[in-house]
């Protein structure tokens, strides 16, 4: 089973890396951006077909590790 | 004053503190590698040095965080055993729930590798007896995630509680943002936990501490933890 773990930082919480690839699509001229928040994708392979162990899995993984619950919220997409 | 250095793969700074804690305290510390289970019976401090564990993969400090000898410095901090993380290991403590808040990268996106000022907060606890309140310390920084930042309700509780002992400050101890290189919130660069026994800061005491390193500032906190041990020995 593939699955993907999307990490992303809290809103309100501040992201200079997020900022500094703003300013430079800006400086690229590409027009019409905002706001850039930058994020983590994992993709992640589980064995076997049980779609809620392995949510609970992943959900484990997720709190556990992936990401830290202070300043990042996830969500686990199973395919 | 016995120590223990816990060392992860990648860490750097382990051996400036084994050699500084060497040199003030007069006894050599035990190095711990991070798959022990267990502190050496009779440790004093736990130090969580500096450097890159896991060359900060996923973020800095969050794989150190859950290796197995964490679970034997989480027991030894519940009991009131005084842990001191500096650099690196003040986001290793961070991730491990030592202490609260979150070391992101640093304002100006940089790596900033220099010395910096630090203003004591306070002097009433083991990690800073050997200074003055209001003193102003020059030691080195190194690090391109420093910048402290924690929820309004943490950072009024650090701040109502006295827990913030360590700010970046001007040579004369004014609070200033030019003095502050990682934007830090209130120029925090140093916290001690709820129970007063757990310290993380992100400057290097243990890199000023011989006259031959230029400066001395750094002994003060290394002979203020040795004679907190030889008084309550």
């Amino acid at each position: 089973m593939k699955a993907r773990v999307t990490v992303t930082l809290k809103p309100g919480i501040l992201d200079p890396q997020g900022k500094a690839i703003e300013g430079a699509l800006r400086s690229l001229g590409v027009g019409g951006v905002t706001s850039v928040r930058q994020g983590k994708v994992f993709d992640i392979e589980i064995e076997g077909a049980d779609r809620a162990g392995a949510e609970a899995a992943l959900k484990s993984a997720a709190e556990k590790l992936l990401a830290n619950t202070v300043i990042e919220n996830y969500r686990i997409e199973l395919r | 004053m016995r120590s223990a250095v816990v060392v992860f793969p990648g860490i750097n700074r382990e051996r400036d503190m084994a050699r500084a804690l060497r040199l003030i305290s007069g006894r050599d510390p035990a190095l711990v590698w991070h798959a022990d289970t267990s502190l050496p019976p009779g440790t004093d401090l736990v130090v969580l040095p500096g450097g890159f564990s896991y060359g900060d993969y996923l973020r800095c400090g969050a794989i150190a965080a859950r290796a197995p000898i964490m679970n034997a410095v989480r027991d030894f901090a519940a009991k009131g055993g005084l842990v001191l993380a500096i650099c690196n290991g003040f986001q290793i403590a961070c991730e491990t729930g030592l202490l609260p808040g979150v070391l992101m990268r640093n304002a100006q996106l940089r790596f900033i590798c220099r010395d910096v000022y630090l203003r004591i907060e306070r002097s009433d606890t083991p990690f800073t007896r050997g200074y003055n309140a209001g003193q102003v310390i020059r030691v080195p920084v190194a690090h391109g995630e420093g910048n402290y930042i924690a929820d309004g309700e943490t950072i009024a509780r650090l701040e109502g509680e006295g827990r913030v002992l360590f700010r970046y400050s001007s040579p004369d101890g004014m609070i200033d943002p030019n003095w502050n290189h990682n934007g830090a919130m209130n120029g925090i660069a140093g916290i001690i936990n709820e129970r007063k026994n757990v310290l993380g800061m992100m400057p290097h005491p243990e890199n000023h501490v011989e006259a031959s390193m230029g400066r001395t500032d750094g002994r003060g906190l290394f002979a203020g933890l040795a004679d907190h041990f030889r008084v309550a020995a």
